[in-house]
């Protein structure tokens, strides 16, 4: 095989979710089986998965994105995530199968597993056997969660994380609530339980314009980060953008955020200075 | 004219002092490159802190180059068209870029950018490219090549058959080489520099002679006759040097005689052939022998090094051929693939990566990024991590590197292959290629569904009643339609082949490529390169066939114009068994095919996938797929999955590409992706390693 590669010199900042399950064979049981399948942690609810590099950890990985969200951030790029009913069932097996299967490709790109959502802590059973499948394979492991069920994810669990991409996205209980209809309080507490394990965390914080971009609120959010500044690897700046507005409006969901604006490359940058005025690193 | 040191081959074969300092070996006695690479280069394992940047007279050059030609052209097209000489290799006095020029000489024509004729391929094509070029022919040559002198497109015209007439006009075979130069053969311009053309001469003569007691047959008479015509552009290649004042009868003495040897034995090839893939072939680690001993001896800096081969890519950047607009629009511009292939491993176990091979892709922050000459890497993961991380950083500034499966290629065809034009890789010297263009297995689908009616004129293209319609309101059923589909595959491909084996018993009589089979041994292998367009339209849509349901539309004469697809199926492009399966079964279809005709020339029979530049010609005269891709909507280039339909990664995407069989694909496959840096990664650093590794992982064979 030839390839040839053309770097084009667009910025891409969207996350946007994998595009179905191809190549996984989606699971066919019974309902009481599949609840017993559920509770034992050997299926689960999968929106998509992707082999991607640079976005979800180091290396090329291999993103599971689960279905299913506790949260329902106003500029959710990925609102086809946030229901567990929307995903499709997969047994264990299948990604064991494609652990092994790309075992090669994590080696020669320093990769690994990436599981993220929707929330990867709604379904801990399973999480914790893919991660626990990708340990005895030797494969690197990261989670990418809001931090706001990490009460469920027990010593056991952390164990098998290599790193933690954890989502900060107010510093300020009040904005953070109507940012995400939840608490900020148990994202503190998880952040807090990861510094004492010291598990490898990269935060990320997305700059969503009259949301979260102002000063305040971000000293707020490095105020946080810094209490595990011995564990923070890196803080991810992440301009917000509005690609996933045909995913809210092919789901017939109000998209509150219509029509706004991605910040300027000043207020980007001012928010990275921020965090980099506490002497972290700040892509 | 100069008495030549060595012109008495046969009897003195030193090559004076040209050859001091070198390891002897079998390669004095017989041309042999290869073994005089491997007996003498110097792997570099190292990093890119040697390099130096340009001197003051490369950017004068460059400069002068801009601002006078490229500009110029860039404004009108073409620059300059000669009309009264018909391009040869000696057919042009001396020509030069600027005063500064003089660090490798050597032009096209007498000036830079202005275009030749070459009018042994078909006149048609030189008069409408001259006319599109604002000028008028010379009706002295155009009589001499319509009314005395046979073109290889009027031999061409002669022997085609109805089914050939009728598949080229309905476009389901397209881009045929019958009215231009089929390229796709890569002289070993390296043998003028290490033995100079006397020795070369002698060794065409004496194997002339060697069958000249053997007795009449027409394989004979052929033998006898090429290598005379060989022979005969040897010695035009000498009166070239003599244009520039220089002795090309003796071997190259120094470096950057080494790289101005090499040069002209190329430049002959470029003043006489207009092939459409003009490739140069593996150079580094034998230019590599001669800068070495060079520096080791005093004789030369790492700054003078690096401005000879800065002067030798910007010669390579201005090769130009006459072309028509038409052809333009086939090869998306107005590419020649002056290919050079770099890097890969020795069958000893030592990597080919010289301080050459750095230097080359120095040129591209020299230079700044350009197409030509297209710079490909054999890329293995095991080469130094040096050279891997300076192409990865290189790639990212430039986006000009091409990269190819190093073990691939030499487990068939050796250390001393290179690539012609993007993907098709030989032995150099040893081997060429009969250029194949290719076939629109896409279209072939819709054909089969139709029985061969023509999907978009309506008409009935194969002969009437061979091929059976699918008929009926109902879904599509997969067994039927590959059924069909291989039936119609046969009428496709037999008439496609046939169609070659005329091109290039044609170009062989009318356009024989005398300077470049100079440069090859006297017994060669030949390959027939035989092509597809469409893999991945015929893959997702057979896959729809399959896992979703397909129900064909009929405009009122019964004609299937079009196709209801309702569910998911999978895609191929995302390593996805199911989908890519289906892809390497068409690949491994249509070879057997293929093998089963006998070949002109008992040529090899192999295949590519590979349309890289002429998607959009071919997507114009396709109708629409039951996979959803529209009527008339570019093709995907090569072996890439459909246009968006890889949704899973560009790694899961070479994965799937890297299930099509290499042997059943042995002219090459390619895979075109895009990626922004900041999709690599946060940082320059971390970009470089991320694209080390994506290449890593794309190019590993599967462990089980």
């Amino acid at each position: 095989m030839s390839t040839s590669i053309d770097l084009l010199g667009r910025p891409a900042e969207d996350r946007r979710t994998g595009a179905g399950i191809d190549g996984m064979a989606a699971a066919e049981l019974d309902r009481s089986d599949r609840l017993t399948a559920l509770r034992e942690g050997r299926l689960a609810s999968i929106h998509s998965w992707e082999l991607v590099t640079a976005v979800d950890g180091p290396g090329t990985r291999l993103t599971i994105f689960f279905a299913g969200c506790p949260l329902r951030c106003v500029y959710c790029h990925n609102p086809d995530t946030m229901e567990m009913r929307r995903g499709q069932d997969v047994e264990l097996e299948e990604i064991e199968r494609l652990l092994r299967r790309y075992r090669r490709v994590f080696r020669a790109t320093g990769g690994g597993i990436t599981l993220s959502g929707g929330e990867v802590l709604m379904q801990p059973a399973f999480a914790r056997n893919v991660l626990r499948a990708a340990k005895e394979l030797g494969i690197h492991t990261a989670i990418d969660t809001s931090g706001y069920l990490g009460a469920v994810a027990r010593e056991e669990f952390l164990a098998d994380v290599d790193l933690v991409l954890l989502d900060v996205k107010s510093g300020d209980e009040e904005t953070y609530r109507a940012l995400t209809g939840r608490d900020l309080q148990p994202t503190i507490d998880f952040g807090d339980r990861l510094a004492r394990t010291g598990t490898a965390i990269w935060v990320r914080f997305v700059v969503v314009p009259e949301w979260t971009d102002a000063a305040r609120n971000v000293e707020l959010v490095a105020d946080i980060v810094e209490r595990w500044r011995d564990v923070v690897e890196r803080v991810e700046v992440l301009p917000f953008h509005n690609m996933g507005q045909d995913k809210w409006d092919a789901l017939g969901m109000e998209y509150r955020l219509r029509d706004a604006q991605p910040p300027s490359a000043e207020t980007v940058e001012r928010v990275r200075a921020q965090f980099r005025a506490r002497g972290l690193t700040v892509h | 004219m100069s008495t030549a040191t060595t012109d008495r081959p046969g009897t003195e074969r030193t090559g004076g002092d040209a050859w001091a300092g070198f390891a002897p070996g079998p390669w004095q006695d017989a041309i042999d490159v290869r073994d005089f690479i491997l007996r003498n280069y110097t792997p570099y394992e190292g990093d890119a802190s040697f390099l130096a940047g340009p001197t003051a007279k490369t950017l004068r050059v460059w400069d002068r180059l801009e601002r006078d030609y490229l500009s110029e052209e860039r404004r009108r097209r073409v620059y300059d068209v000669d009309t009264t000489i018909p391009a040869d290799i000696d057919a042009f006095g001396a020509g030069y870029i600027s005063e500064d020029d003089d660090v490798i000489v050597g032009l096209q024509t007498d000036v830079p950018l202005k275009r030749a004729m070459m009018p042994s391929g078909g006149w048609r094509m030189v008069e409408t490219a001259i006319k599109e070029a604002g000028k008028e022919p010379d009706p002295r040559i155009k009589e001499i090549f319509t009314r005395y002198r046979k073109t290889h497109n009027d031999g061409v015209f002669d022997i085609y058959t109805p089914r050939i007439r009728a598949a080229r006009s309905s476009h389901i075979i397209t881009g045929l080489p019958d009215a231009y130069g089929r390229g796709r053969i890569i002289g070993d311009y390296r043998r003028l520099a290490l033995y100079g053309a006397d020795f070369l001469i002698a060794e065409k003569k004496a194997a002339k002679d060697a069958v000249a007691d053997q007795g009449f047959s027409e394989h004979w008479a052929r033998y006898r006759e090429e290598h005379a015509e060989q022979i005969r552009a040897l010695g035009k290649l000498v009166t070239l040097g003599e244009i520039y004042g220089l002795d090309l009868r003796r071997p190259a003495a120094t470096a950057q005689e080494a790289v101005q040897w090499t040069y002209m034995a190329y430049l002959a090839s470029v003043k006489s052939q207009d092939g459409a893939a003009m490739s140069i072939g593996r150079l580094s680690a034998f230019l590599d022998v001669y800068i070495e001993r060079d520096l080791a001896a005093g004789t030369l800096t790492e700054s003078e090094a690096q401005e000879i081969i800065d002067a030798l890519v910007i010669k390579l950047r201005i090769v130009r051929f006459l072309r028509t607009i038409d052809y333009d629009q086939i090869f998306s511009g107005d590419p020649y693939w002056a290919t050079w292939s770099d890097a890969g491993f020795a069958e000893d176990g030592r990597p080919l990566v010289t301080k050459t091979s750095f230097r080359l892709l120095q040129t591209l922050r020299n230079l700044g990024p350009a197409p030509e000459p297209n710079i490909t890497v054999f890329w293995d993961p095991s080469l130094p991590a040096g050279y891997k991380e300076f192409c990865s950083a290189i790639s990212i500034e430039t986006s000009s590197i091409q990269y190819e499966s190093d073990s691939q290629i030499r487990d068939r065809w050796g250390d001393d292959a290179a690539i012609a034009c993007c993907v098709s890789p030989m032995r150099v010297g040893k081997q060429m290629q009969f250029f194949g263009a290719r076939v629109n297995a896409g279209k072939a689908l819709l054909y089969a569904i139709n029985g061969g009616r023509d999907e978009v004129t309506g008409k009935q293209v194969t002969e009437e009643g061979l091929h059976t319609p699918i008929t009926g309101d109902g879904p599509l059923d997969f067994d039927e339609v590959w059924q069909r589909y291989e039936e119609m595959l046969d009428w496709v491909v037999g008439t496609y082949v046939e169609a070659l084996n005329i091109i290039h018993y044609s170009h062989d009589r009318y356009a024989y490529e005398s300077i470049e089979m100079a440069l090859h041994d006297s017994e060669i292998v030949r390959t027939m390169g035989c092509g597809i367009a469409g893999l991945s339209i015929v893959a997702d849509s057979l896959s729809a066939i399959r896992y979703a349901k397909v129900t064909p539309v009929r405009d009122e004469t019964g004609l299937v114009v079009d196709y209801l697809t309702e569910g998911d199926f999978p895609r191929y492009g995302n390593d996805d068994d199911r989908a890519d399966d289906i892809a390497a079964t068409i690949v491994h279809t249509v070879m057997q095919k293929i093998a089963a005709i006998p070949m002109y020339r008992e040529a090899i029979p192999t295949q590519s996938v590979l349309t890289i530049t002429s998607n959009v010609v071919y997507g114009k005269a396709t109708g629409s797929f039951p996979s959803g891709h529209r009527a008339g909507t570019p093709f995907s280039p090569g072996a890439n999955p459909e246009n968006g339909a890889d949704t899973h990664g560009m790694v899961a995407s070479m994965l799937s590409v890297g299930k099509l069989d290499y042997h059943d694909a042995l002219d090459g496959i390619s895979l075109t992706n895009t990626i922004t840096p900041q999709g690599l990664g946060r940082t320059k650093d971390e970009q470089v390693t991320n694209l080390v590794g994506i290449l890593d992982a794309g190019f590993l064979r599967d462990e089980d």
